[in-house]
């Protein structure tokens, strides 16, 4: 038993040999496909001359180092994995590491929280930590909101941006032509949104995954066409300005006898507003975050995470499918409704130029990112993406590059998003969680 | 003897296009009883629980439910979830169906989905919540452990189904259905799969459902030691017609069952022949 029988050493042996000549082969092929696919992007540069014409000339060196640093890096990444092992065995990280990383994923939650709240008193010289503050914590509750529809009921929506317009549009038109304040516009834009979702929601009941994605996409168009058509309503392309900012429960922040810092005996300062907004979309965010954590654990909670998981079991245990997709959707879209209606408050401007699908998608994506369900996951990513999109933003060109390669590099090493698991809403002895391999993603 | 019939179904007929699945099918079901359909492959067996439990609507045919009460349901008219909430018709799956990625706990909270939500007062109540809901939870998680004592699951509770050993999530649907508080209970082939030890425990927990809490049951199966040992009342299927309804003993007798799963002899195929004049 010292030493290892002669065969196996020559197995073992032989199987170096292949993996060598595999790695070689597998560097090759990269390497040509590089070849191919930078020749003409990078081996010849081309640019318009003095008088209009075509000018070009060929740069085979950087072709060369490009090609080479494909070949390099395919051999090392290679030989990386051969030392880490398949993906499955879990060789890395020693249990120590582990548990200690448990402790600091259940502080992440509250630490977070905490920071969050001293932000407006830490950063509050700095305008643009709080406008950052404020647009992640929208991006937040608009995660939030659509991790209802995606995350616990599974149903793939690519037009989350449409109840965000209605949100918007219904505060800024009934505060523009009515003259109602913010605290009775907000839940109107709620319940408009919610409406909004029903009527969404009962054309595309019976349709499930690339099929509901793509007719939700065209409603997300649809709003937004409809709002840039409808001039004598909603402006058209020229928007919907001078929408009145938020008041303290009927007192204005502004520069005024009666506003908040001259009854307050302090010094005006445009600063106040910003914290207040910044307190304001908190608040909205953690409602946001306290109804769905509470909805998860009741009734209706549970039968939008058992129709992700199966419906055909859901009809046969008496479960009203067609009432449980539409309150997801009317619950997805409330909050996107709210959120919509912050979003026109804090700019006092909106256009349908904010509504486009970039915003649903970017939503959606935080959503992916997160890990579907979870909602620490959902606020993680929006802090990633919102916040890391404007960290990267010293690097000029390259700012999408990057970006693009860091989620690459996420769906390659975390496939279900930042928190992969789910937490079980009830529990006899031990609330464990529960593998991503065994949750269904809805389709 | 009408009076005490559970199911009644009657003149039952299914056809795909020009393909006749189940053919002017009559047999009732009793109730407090174990009622077995059995039948070889493609016999029409899982068609006739797909229109009872309302996943498919029959062609023709009426398929009457009448609850302990007297109360009367037509099922061919109602629609599918309707039939679990409303005329209490719960079912198990041939291929399980549970929903892998919750507890077992979570799973069978799921089940009491309508009562639940009548307690939590369409979620409102629930959501500033309500003393009359927490206590509503607190009962149907009692009446969960109750039914994963019965099933040997209480110790896996907190695990998620997909985890659970196939045996375990085959007892774990019947369990579910269960918590529907259910008239009838419709079982498709729960002991596929199942090994020797597990096919009794399961037939021990039928009889015990039938037993206690006086439930009436009708199942599909292919095991025939658990069919004969647990079947009050045998009906067979063969090529959507019906070919013998009778207590198992006889069933085991007849020679029409026998003929349609095991064949006949030759010499006898020569005699229909001769009979038949060709």
């Amino acid at each position: 038993m010292t030493t290892p029988a002669p065969a196996a050493t020559a197995a073992v042996a032989a199987k170096r040999g292949l993996g060598a000549a595999f790695i070689f082969k597998k560097a090759l092929i990269s390497a040509l496909v590089a070849l191919v696919l930078f020749s003409l992007m990078i081996g010849v540069r081309t640019e318009a001359g003095p008088e209009g014409q075509l000018i070009y000339w060929t740069r085979f060196g950087d072709l060369g180092a490009m090609v080479a640093t494909v070949f390099f890096g395919s051999i090392a990444i290679e030989l990386l994995r051969q030392w880490w092992g398949p993906i499955e065995t879990v060789r890395v990280i020693p249990p120590r590491v582990t548990s200690s990383l448990a402790l600091a994923r259940r502080a992440i939650a509250p630490i977070l929280l905490i920071f969050t709240f001293l932000v407006p008193v830490i950063f509050y010289d700095q305008r643009y930590i709080l406008d950052l503050g404020i647009l992640v914590l929208t991006y937040v509750m608009l995660g939030w909101g659509l991790n209802v529809v995606v995350g616990l009921a599974g149903l793939l929506d690519l037009g989350y941006v449409a109840f965000y317009a209605v949100g918007a549009y219904s505060y800024a038109l009934l505060a523009t032509n009515f003259d109602l304040s913010f605290w009775v516009c907000l839940p109107l834009a709620g319940i408009l949104a919610a409406f909004w979702g029903v009527l969404l929601g009962f054309p595309v009941l019976r349709l499930r995954g690339d099929y509901l994605a793509i007719v939700t996409l065209a409603f997300g168009e649809i709003i937004r066409l409809v709002i840039i058509n409808w001039q004598s309503l909603t402006g058209g392309p020229n928007g919907i300005s001078g929408i009145p900012r938020p008041s303290l429960f009927g007192i204005p922040l502004s520069n005024t006898d009666d506003g908040l810092a001259a009854l307050l005996g302090i010094e005006y300062s445009p600063t106040h507003r910003i914290v207040f907004l910044f307190y304001l979309i908190l608040a909205l965010a953690l409602l946001t975050n306290w109804v769905t954590i509470r909805l998860r654990r009741l009734p209706i909670g549970r039968a939008w995470e058992a129709l992700r998981e199966d419906e055909v079991a859901c009809r046969a245990l008496g479960i009203n499918t067609t009432t449980t997709k539409l309150t997801a959707f009317a619950t997805g879209a409330m909050f996107g409704g709210f959120a919509g209606a912050f979003f026109a408050t804090r700019q006092g401007f909106i256009s349908p130029e904010s509504f486009t699908f970039q915003e649903s998608a970017l939503v959606l994506a935080i959503v992916v990112l997160g890990g579907m369900g979870s909602q620490l996951g959902v606020a993680l990513a929006a802090l990633a993406m919102i916040g890391g999109f404007e960290l990267f933003r010293g690097l000029d060109q390259y700012r999408m590059l990057v970006f693009g390669v860091a989620m690459v590099l996420l769906m390659i090493w975390r496939p279900r998003g930042l928190i992969g698991h789910r937490a079980p809403t009830v529990f006899l002895e031990h609330s464990q969680t529960i593998s991503s391999d065994l949750v269904k993603e809805g389709r | 003897m009408a009076d005490n019939h559970i199911l009644a179904v009657d003149n039952l007929s299914m056809r795909f296009g020009g393909i006749v699945a189940v053919n002017e099918l009559s047999f009732a079901a009793q109730r407090g009883k174990i009622t077995a359909l059995i039948g070889p492959n493609g016999a029409g067996k899982t068609t006739v629980f797909n229109c009872i439990t309302g996943f498919y609507k029959p062609t023709s045919g009426t398929i009457r439910l009448t609850h302990d009460d007297g109360k009367s349901f037509q099922l061919q008219r109602l629609n599918d979830f309707r039939i679990s909430k409303i005329a209490k018709v719960a079912r198990t799956f041939q291929n399980i169906r549970l929903f892998p990625g919750m507890t077992a706990l979570e799973n069978l909270m799921v089940a009491q989905h309508n009562a639940l939500m009548r307690a939590s007062g369409l979620t409102f109540l629930g959501l500033i919540g309500a003393p009359s809901w927490r206590k509503a939870e607190n009962s149907a998680i009692e009446l969960s452990r109750f039914w994963l004592k019965q099933i040997g699951l209480l110790e896996r509770a907190d695990d998620a189904a997909g985890n659970l050993p196939y045996g375990d999530q085959r007892r774990l649907e019947i369990a579910r259905a269960m918590c529907t508080e259910p008239a009838l209970l419709c079982l498709d082939e729960p002991a596929a799969g199942l090994n020797a030890r597990e096919s009794a425990s399961l037939s021990e927990l039928l009889l015990s459902i039938r037993a206690d809490r006086g439930t009436s049951i009708l199942l599909i199966e292919h095991d025939m030691s658990v069919v004969m040992e647990i079947s009050d009342h045998i009906v067979v299927l063969d090529y959507g017609v019906k070919i013998a309804d009778a207590a198992p003993q006889a069933i085991r007798d007849d020679p029409k069952v026998i003929a349609a799963y095991l064949g006949v002899e030759d010499d006898e195929v020569d005699a229909v022949e001769q009979e038949l004049g060709l």
